[in-house]
């Protein structure tokens, strides 16, 4: 017999991970959000105070060098992560008989803990042994590479590592993307005679606008996220020179023990993520059910 | 084997009634096709037979049992599906002793079972191969093998041979209306195909747009078609409708010509009137000017319009005939072969 | 490409373009292989300079081979190096790493399939609401649940602990393998569960005789984006670990930040190796599927 039982079994399995995602997901933001709006320091506090927290967050040059960094990491990140792995893999579609090797190499770092290719940076960009040293020992005495330890180009040394890391990985998906666009619409235009790089630009990368959109939001929401690749290359320095939001927010929940500063850095940092993702997803949600 | 009472069955999603008040009574061992265009809720209804779709309100019972709340298992029914919907995982001995193990049949009841409807649809072969390793007719014997070594009462078809070439569909029609006259199981078997429908029924149920138009034998459904609707189903190439009058007992088509008929009223009527029972005759009241003429070998199609109206009109002439566009051609019709139907209600009317 | 294709006799081909042809096809190789020694440099650098002394490091040059090789760097990095004032080397994290890993990508993995299945072959009402709630966890940023993570995890007794860390990860991991068993499981067509049902399979013998035998493929996705995930994981480690618990990425950044003693690189850059490893050994045995998880993570819906 069809029992009620029965009927709920399905609800029944999904249920505990429903409940956790409300409790874990939703409910945490919305404590976050709350305590954004307390006076919370060290401990939390649950007395609503406006937005308090915000205006400190808003007025702090520590969380400007912080936006403006995440402004110049995420920008340089997403747009040479996607030429260049754009390129990579225009290259590798030419019939390369090695493809499937060099494709190993492209993509390996994206198997990386950021902290292991934040490692390998520091030392390569290493000012007194990394390839400063280097060149200079080539009988260049006068070149300069000492980005990791210079203020002002310590961001630029992060977008280095970023790119290495991500920019496979962004090669993978439109390789993906080139192989799927359908053959025989290339075959026409091959036997209309236009030539390849105008069949790459009129016919194939216009169809490919779908992935183009994927690879930047997965780019943009590595770059807002990016916390381990600057504490393991730059620990956030020289100085606050290379902060970025997520950074800011660690230091203030677990070293200075400032909540409020933590949480409502957070919930910015939150609200850039879903101002990105969240008009991507509701269309993608919308496509799946039309 | 049993017999199957749908009564009053009513299936809702939510404020929409997609099938309403069906009524069905099917004999024991009788071979039932649900016939009808798509989404007039025949796949439904065979689900709800099958249990994979809860009834709204109404009852079906199977045998002596109500089955309105038993689960597919519980129902003693088999379904073969339009995509074989074999695992495909298992090779094809597993697929069909999967519900059997599920019952906890003996192992060597099991191998007997499968094995003799292995020999019945000649598979026997394949039993170790996995289903993607099959041709499409293979598959369908599979799914079909998968249904008879559970012995049920019932079978339930779903448009099983829709996914095969024209060719293999018409064997594998032939093979499935054998199989079940040997077995003997009270069969429903839905499709959209008019001359499978035909073909395969003992009786067929019309449905359209979630009513049953009519339920009856294939020549029943032919020679007197209960609505406009199951007349211009039923038959291939589909019946002429012919806007008419019914007056002093004559039937007058609009461009004049007057068939006489015994008729009791007098009204306005859809005249129906199939290709095939046109018969060609130098004196014939209705004339056809042709426009296309289709030669099929056996017969020939002539295509074309009423004389002096707009009206398509579709005749078949045995054998091969020449034609000329533009040609008028004469037929008469005998007042017998003639159906008449209700413009307003579109069903059928009495002579 | 027709690059190389045979010519046919009719086509006017001169010369030039021919060797045009080639010259762009060196191009394109040397493009090819530049890229290749910038991906590859780092590890390259990373492997030699972990096998050189000390003594070599300060006077040699970043890119040379080591002229003699010494192992003395990985002995000290899997058991000696210090990390903040203990100095037992990387091994006991990595081990705490594979604790958490191990369990925390069993546990998601299977909820996920379990869930994908639900979501996908048995649809009720708010079903499709459950998943999108789901997908929008994905995206979020871990900051913002970070602060009652941690309180939760205090008030469960689980702070600091490997178990805290295993729950954070399978927690937080859920969204992605819903997703990825989802998509897999809505291919499956709908008939095979109703032909299941008319064979008297019920919900949990279909999900384990038919549905699980056909995932293989999707498991092998789910468990090497999970593992890569979670053994790659830093915030959630360096947040809710305490000294003991520290898992490898964690100990691995200490190794290299401590500013005690002598600046060792060639332990730093060994250490750095040992914390790689297994996932580099997971994409080089299973990259296609490695591949297969990252663009399935990044097409969404």
């Amino acid at each position: 017999m069809v029992t009620w039982f029965e009927n709920q079994i399905p609800k029944v399995v999904l249920a505990p991970s429903f409940v956790a995602l409300l409790i874990f997901v939703y409910g945490f933001i919305g404590w976050t959000a709350w305590v954004s709006l307390t006076r919370s320091r060290l401990l939390p506090k649950y007395d609503l105070h406006g937005t308090i927290q915000y205006k400190k967050l808003f007025s702090s040059p520590r969380w400007d060098t912080a936006m403006e960094n995440l402004l110049v990491f995420g920008v340089l990140f997403i747009v040479i992560s996607m030429c260049l792995g754009l390129l990579l893999a225009i290259l590798l579609d030419q019939k390369i008989r090695v493809e499937g090797a060099l494709r190993t190499i492209y993509l390996y770092p994206m198997a990386l803990s950021m902290i292991v290719t934040g490692t390998a940076w520091k030392w390569i960009m290493n000012p007194g042994l990394g390839i400063e040293a280097m060149v200079r020992s080539w009988g260049f005495e006068s070149f300069s590479f000492d980005w990791v330890i210079n203020p002002d180009m310590a961001i630029y040394a992060i977008v280095i590592a970023g790119v290495w890391q991500a920019s496979g990985f962004v090669m993978a998906l439109f390789l993906a993307g080139l192989r799927s666009v359908d053959g025989e619409i290339i075959k026409a235009a091959q036997v209309d005679g236009i030539p390849n790089w105008r069949i790459y630009s009129a016919i194939i990368l216009p169809s490919m606008a779908p992935i183009f959109l994927s690879a930047f939001i997965v780019l943009a929401h590595l770059a807002i996220k990016s916390f381990d690749l600057v504490i393991a290359l730059t620990g956030g320095g020289p100085g606050y020179a290379t902060d970025l939001p997520a950074t800011y927010m660690y230091a203030m929940a677990f070293s200075r023990g400032d909540l409020g500063q933590a949480a409502s850095s957070a919930m910015v940092m939150m609200g850039v993520v879903f101002a990105i993702v969240v008009p991507y997803l509701y269309s993608e949600l919308r496509a799946k059910h039309d | 084997m049993a017999e199957i009472h749908l009564t009053d069955l009513t299936k809702s999603y939510g404020p929409t009634e997609v099938l309403h008040h069906i009524e069905g009574h099917i004999q024991d061992g009788e071979f039932i096709v649900i016939v009808g265009p798509s989404g007039c809720g025949k796949s439904t209804l065979l689900r709800m037979v099958a249990g994979l779709e809860t009834v709204s309100s109404g009852e079906i019972r199977i045998g002596e049992r109500r089955v309105n709340e038993l689960e597919p298992s519980e129902r003693d029914i088999a379904m073969v599906f339009q995509n074989y919907a074999l695992y495909p995982h298992m090779s094809v001995r597993a697929n069909m002793a999967y519900g059997l193990k599920i019952r906890k049949l003996s192992q060597a009841e099991i191998n007997r079972r499968v094995e003799e409807a292995a020999d019945i649809l000649e598979i026997r072969q394949y039993l170790d191969r996995k289903p993607r390793q099959l041709s499409g007719g293979q598959r369908q014997r599979v799914a079909m093998g998968r249904a008879i070594v559970r012995d049920p009462q019932v079978f339930l078809f779903d448009e099983p041979l829709s996914n095969l070439d024209a060719k293999l569909r018409v064997q594998m029609r032939l093979e499935i209306r054998k199989l079940q006259q040997r077995l003997g199981v009270t069969s429903i078997y839905v499709t959209h195909d008019q001359v499978e429908a035909m073909t395969l029924g003992d009786r067929l149920m019309v449905l359209n747009g979630g009513y049953v138009e009519q339920f009856g034998t294939p020549i029943e459904l032919y020679d007197r078609p209960a609505s406009i609707f199951v007349a211009g189903f039923i038959g291939s190439p589909a019946m002429n409708f012919l806007p008419a009058e019914v007056k002093d007992g004559s039937v007058v088509l609009s461009n004049g010509v007057i068939i006489p008929v015994e008729s009791p009223k007098e009204a306005n009527v859809t005249l129906g009137i199939r290709p095939e029972h046109l018969q060609p005759e130098p004196e014939g009241a209705i004339a056809l000017q042709v426009e296309m003429v289709e030669q099929l070998g056996a017969n020939t199609l002539l295509h074309g319009t009423l004389q002096g109206t707009d009206k398509a009109l579709t005749a078949s002439v045995a054998g091969h005939a020449t034609y000329e566009n533009g040609e008028f051609v004469n037929f008469s019709a005998p007042a017998s072969m003639l159906h008449l139907f209700d413009p307003e209600t579109e069903s059928r009317l009495e002579l | 490409m027709t690059d190389f294709a045979p010519m046919s006799p009719a086509a006017t081909q001169n010369r030039n373009s021919d060797v045009q042809k080639l010259a762009l096809r060196w191009l394109l190789f040397a493009m090819l292989g530049l890229f290749a020694l910038f991906y590859l440099m780092p590890l390259f650098v990373m492997v030699t300079t972990s096998l050189k002394s000390l003594e070599e490091i300060r006077t040699g040059s970043l890119i040379a081979f080591p002229r003699e090789l010494t192992f003395e760097a990985w002995r000290t990095a899997w058991s000696g190096a210090c990390t903040g004032i203990k100095c037992e080397g990387l091994q006991p994290y990595f081990w705490n790493s594979v604790l958490i890993a191990v369990p925390a990508v069993l546990l998601s993995t299977g909820l996920g399939a379990a869930n994908g299945y639900v979501i996908a072959q048995w649809n009720f009402r708010g079903a499709n609401l459950i998943f999108s709630l789901m997908l929008f966890g994905c995206f979020i940023p871990f900051q913002v649940v970070l602060l009652p993570m941690a309180m939760m995890l205090g008030k469960m007794g689980l702070a600091g602990t490997i178990p805290g860390l295993i729950l954070t990860h399978v927690i937080y991991g859920l969204g992605f393998t819903t997703l990825f068993f989802r998509n897999f499981y809505v291919t499956i067509p709908a008939d095979l569960v109703k032909a299941a049902k008319v064979d008297g399979a019920g919900f949990f013998r279909i999900f384990w005789s038919i549905f699980l035998p056909l995932s293989l493929p999707i498991i092998v996705v789910t468990v090497i984006w999970q593992f890569t995930q979670i053994w790659n994981d830093f915030l959630f480690g360096v947040s809710f670990s305490q000294a003991g618990t520290q898992p490898v990425t964690v100990a691995l950044n200490n190794i290299v930040n401590s500013t005690t003693g002598v600046k060792e690189y060639n332990v730093d850059m060994a250490a750095a190796i040992i914390a790689a490893l297994p996932t580099l050994l997971v994409y080089v045995v299973a990259g296609k599927y490695f591949i297969r998880g990252l663009t399935a993570g990044s097409v969404k819906g």
